[in-house]
């Protein structure tokens, strides 16, 4: 137990599913009753998160407020749970990300089961990232498939079952790999020590037990996994579709939330438990974050559909990330942490408002929008902050992050950023070229008559762009928090590899 | 306590019977003929589910049995041992089997009650097969010798092959009864004269003495031996439903009725698997290193050809049978590892699988109606909407077999692959865990089809027009793909995306 006197951590995977328990039993004809409870519930996790993001001590490298109940207790297996200062934002994230996507984005049919799959979805995001235990990350990691399968399934648009079919094959199939490779690194781990434990710490401080090719090989394992998930250049494919059919809040969640499950796991568990392998394949990783960027933005701009467009925008930036990551800078790696919570807002942001235009209009076809800045002034003002924040304008959210990363990733991977610099510039070129097709010009008959957000609609964007412009002015409180966990992952990595980041890097200079 | 001792000065003597260490087998035994007995001499029909009430209450009789004999293994005074002059065993194994047959045979019986009424077949005849051909899974699983593991076999299978032909107006269950009976007389015919090479190659047919001899002597040519064990993986492999010995799985098991599929699936495989582990993990423990490739070889056919072929079906119950077929696979990873983890997470695999196929099945007799006919997926198109508790049920059992976190079929997957990279095969646990994803597709393929109908046949809010459908924005009356055509489905639904709703 913690010094709190509450289990708060254990409290955010388990509020929800009791929501979702909740959404089951209210009759189906009481759908206002539904809906109530369902936000009513998300908004209990995020007060419980802002509860976290105030106990949380900023000065602490180590993991705090942890949770340990013996579960499996044959294999070493426990409910051991953490927060350190690279998943305290992911937490927060979601659990801010989640009342707006279920307050802003009504379901077409049967709010019931889709309430309960999302809260469900909630619980099994939540717990990725708050797990400190090989078999309790995996079985949270797995879960969070179901729900989003029948959420894409059942709610989705067009091509849904194949989209969600995909998605889901993928994503199995990447952490087959992984499941093979936590059973095989906590046996191992056991024949090193004598002791059966799937304890992440435990491991990932007992370097050296294991031989260093065994090491890289189940760094790969995992690799994979969490490759599919980010996802990496030659594994993306699922994604476009996945997003492009997904109902609006799944894909809030789907690109808030969920795209994060896979650089997450490559900083907790890729670094953390083999920081020697992972400064071995970084040169490869951050090529093919590299070529994530460059492909994912000419691909974006060459898209008809404005949702395909953003999906693939998340390539890119999701590339950022993985540089950043790899970059084995403290810059890089802080920069990396904060730009999963602002792809977090601002994707999710522009996700909803391309939800609200198909609301609209019927289509995502930019060819067939024109003009809506007449029609809808107010949407498009909210468009062009999300929009600019994406690209990464100074002074919003996005260029915080991205400049991190490069300033980061410059004195350890000089020529990978320079040319990831033109990433950025891509990102201009297909987001503006689709702001201008979309918004600007005299709307035609179709367009002209299409309405600007109603209150409900401004009041869920209103925190995204408040999130967006602080971040983007003022991100210091977030960064410091982030800095100790960072650094002493840094330092873990340098104990035991023969890398050592450059003095310019470790100093404060990013800010 | 063995009377082995008392065997050897008097050649003629029966052996003493220790009859509380055989208490499960009595009771099922027993069960069955007083059910055969009473309900041939009763003059009036029984009230409703008396007969399945009956071996219901027979399997928990029996269940109690196991749980003092359990009680007697585990005790650390007293602990494992073997009767009827070495015959039988009784350990933690064979109780954990017997609790497992007993419980297919009460889950079985549950699900008869219901299907025979509907198809006009009510009597007592299936329910005494039943428990007739549990008692031969539970011998099998006692037998401490490789005679008694061919007795319990031909009990187990001969009551089966009635079963299967149960249903006299369905064509269907005749056919698959044939069909059973001749590839399973074969494949006994393998495994007599594996059993009688191995008494050859050792001079006996008791485990113990098997094992004995092997430990302490090295044959100087092992020929008759290592095709002792060939047969005999022949045999038992038929039983449990392992490719290549498979072919007459999806046919029996779609042919037989459903209920006594899903008994089929359930008691029959874990019978198998019990001989299996038993013979060739523990007793030729020493020649493992010639069997492991074997099982290894067998473990990946299988695990491939089910779940591959799984995807391809229509009809739920092949589907089903592929997908057992998968599962065999898995336990065979279990077996491969040829350890106390190996097989501990072989029998907590078979354990949780016995649930989840009676479950499946259950769902596939309840969907299938009068006739037993409705097994294509277009049958559980809407079973969302028309039965919930039943589609939820039905997601449940898929999402376990496809091995889904917090769900039993996980924790056996996890189970079976610790064992294997334990026993550091882990291209087995890899291929193992791979295939995960197109049984997995299999599994969730009916489950959207069950959800699906939810855009099929929309809700319609009272006071709206029936005809209403905002299908521009909603396309609600996509085709859902059945897994045989989902690849092509997705060009299908591109050219044709509304189909008429056939609900208003």
């Amino acid at each position: 137990m913690n010094d709190l006197g509450f289990p708060l951590l254990s409290a955010l995977i388990v509020v929800p599913v009791l929501g979702a328990v909740a959404v089951a039993l209210v009759p189906r004809s009481n759908a206002a009753l539904v809906r109530g409870v369902g936000a009513a519930t998300t908004l209990v996790v995020a007060a419980l998160s802002v509860w976290l993001l105030v106990a949380f001590d900023a000065s602490d490298a180590g993991f705090q407020l942890g949770e340990k109940y013996t579960w499996i207790a044959d294999f070493g297996i426990a409910w051991n749970l953490g927060v350190d200062g690279i998943s305290l934002f992911l937490v927060v994230l979601t659990a801010l990300l989640y009342p707006i996507a279920v307050i802003g984005v009504r379901p077409h049919h049967d709010p019931k089961p889709y309430l309960a799959w999302l809260l469900l979805l909630e619980a099994g995001c939540i717990g990725v990232f708050l797990s400190l235990d090989l078999f309790l990350f995996f079985v949270m990691f797995e879960i969070v498939l179901v729900p989003m399968y029948f959420l894409i399934g059942g709610w989705g648009y067009g091509e849904r079952v194949y989209a969600a079919l995909k998605f889901f094959l993928f994503t199995m199939a990447g952490s087959a790999f992984m499941l093979v490779g936590i059973v095989a690194l906590a046996f191992l781990h056991q024949q090193a020590t004598g002791e059966l434990t799937f304890d992440l710490v435990t491991i990932a401080e007992a370097q050296g037990s294991i031989a260093q090719t065994t090491a890289r090989w189940l760094f790969l394992a995992f690799a994979v996994a969490f490759a599919v998930k980010v996802p990496l250049f030659p594994l993306h494919t699922w994604l476009p579709d996945a997003h492009t059919q997904a109902p609006t809040a799944g894909s809030v969640i789907l690109a808030g939330v969920m795209l994060k499950l896979g650089t997450y796991g490559f900083l907790r568990f890729g670094l953390y438990l083999f920081p020697e392998a992972a400064a071995y394949f970084a040169p490869f990783l951050v090529t093919l974050g590299v070529i994530g960027i460059i492909y994912g933005a000419v691909v974006a701009a060459m898209q008809r559909d404005l949702k395909r467009l953003v999906a693939y925008s998340s390539v890119a930036h999701l590339g950022f990330i993985v540089l950043g990551t790899f970059a084995f800078t403290t810059q890089g790696l802080q920069g990396g942490v904060i730009q999963m919570v602002n792809h977090g807002i601002s994707t999710g942001a522009l996700f909803l408002l391309v939800g609200m235009i198909y609301e609209r209009r019927h289509t995502r076809e930019i060819a067939e929008l024109k003009g809506l800045q007449k029609a809808a002034p107010v949407l498009a003002g909210v468009f062009t902050v999300v929009m600019l924040s994406s690209i990464g304008l100074p002074g919003l959210n996005g260029f915080v992050g991205e400049f991190l990363i490069l300033l980061g990733s410059f004195p350890t991977r000089r020529w990978w950023a320079v040319v990831a610099t033109v990433g950025v510039i891509l990102a201009a070129v297909y987001l503006l070229w689709a702001y201008q097709r979309v918004f600007h010009g005299a709307p035609d008959e179709a367009n002209a008559g299409t309405p600007d957000m109603d209150r409900r609609e401004r009041l869920v964007m209103a925190p995204l762009l408040a999130a967006i412009v602080f971040l983007g002015v003022y991100p210091k409180p977030v960064l410091e928090r982030i800095e100790p966990a960072v650094d002493r992952l840094i330092a873990h990595v340098e104990a035991s590899s023969d890398f050592s980041q450059p003095e310019v890097a470790a100093t404060e200079g990013g800010r | 306590m063995t009377p082995a001792g008392i065997a050897q000065i008097q050649p003629i003597a029966t052996p003493e019977i220790e009859w509380f260490a055989v208490s499960p087998l009595l009771v099922l035994v027993g069960g069955a003929l007083v059910l055969l007995t009473a309900a041939a001499l009763a003059r009036s029909r029984p009230p409703r589910g008396f007969y399945a009430l009956f071996t219901v209450v027979t399997a928990a009789l029996a269940v109690a049995c196991s749980a003092l004999l359990w009680q007697r293994v585990t005790d650390p005074a007293r602990g494992p041992f073997t009767a009827i002059a070495g015959a039988v065993t009784i350990d933690g194994f064979s109780v954990f089997f017997a609790v497992t047959i007993t419980a297919a045979i009460a889950l079985g019986a549950l699900l008869a009650d219901d299907y025979l009424r509907r198809e006009g077949l009510d009597g007592p005849e299936l329910y005494v097969l039943m428990l007739l051909s549990g008692t031969g899974g539970v011998v099998m699983a006692m037998a401490n010798d490789l005679i008694v593991v061919f007795l319990g076999l031909e009990t187990l299978s001969i009551a089966l092959y009635v079963m299967a032909g149960l249903h006299l107006r369905r064509l269907e269950s005749q056919e698959s009864a044939i069909k059973y009976f001749v590839l399973g007389s074969f494949s006994s015919a393998f495994l007599l004269y594996g059993i009688a090479l191995v008494y050859g190659a050792t001079g006996s047919t008791n485990f113990g003495d098997i094992a004995g001899f092997l430990a302490g002597n090295v044959l100087a040519s092992n020929g008759l031996l290592l095709a002792g064990f060939a047969l005999l993986l022949v045999g038992l492999g038929f039983k449990v439903a392992v490719v290549p010995f498979h072919v007459w799985t999806p046919d029996v098991y779609q042919g037989a009725p459903t209920p006594v599929t899903a008994f089929m699936a359930s008691a029959s495989k874990a019978a198998g698997f019990a001989a299996l582990l038993r013979v060739f993990v523990s007793t030729f423990d020493v020649y493992r290193l010639d069997w492991r490739p074997l099982m290894w070889a067998l473990a990946v056919l299988s695990l491939l050809v089910g779940s591959f072929l799984a995807i391809v079906q229509s009809d739920v119950k092949r589907m089903l049978a592929y997908s057992s077929i998968s599962h065999a696979g898995f336990i065979l990873v279990g077996a491969e590892a040829a350890s106390d983890r190996g097989i501990a997470g072989a029998l907590f695999y078979l354990l949780a699988y016995t649930f989840m196929v009676v479950g499946s099945f259950g769902v596939a007799t309840l969907v299938a109606g009068r006739g037993d006919a409705e097994h294509g997926l277009s049958a559980y198109r809407g079973l969302s909407r028309r039965r919930p508790l039943l589609a939820l049920a039905f997601t449940v059992l898929l999402l376990a077999q496809a091995g889904v976190p917090l769900t039993s079929g996980f924790l056996a997957k996890f189970y079976v692959i610790g064992a294997a990279v334990e026993a550091d095969s882990y291209a087995l646990a890899l291929i193992a865990t791979s295939p995960e994803s197109p049984p997995s597709s299999t599994c969730a393929s009916p489950s959207p089809c069950t959800w699906a109908t939810r855009p099929r046949e929309p809700e319609r809010p009272p006071g709206r027009p029936c005809g209403y459908r905002p299908a521009p924005l909603w396309p609600w009356a996509w085709p859902w793909p059945s897994p045989s055509s989902w690849a092509c489905s997705r060009r299908r639904s591109s050219t044709s995306p509304a189909t008429p709703s056939p609900s208003c």
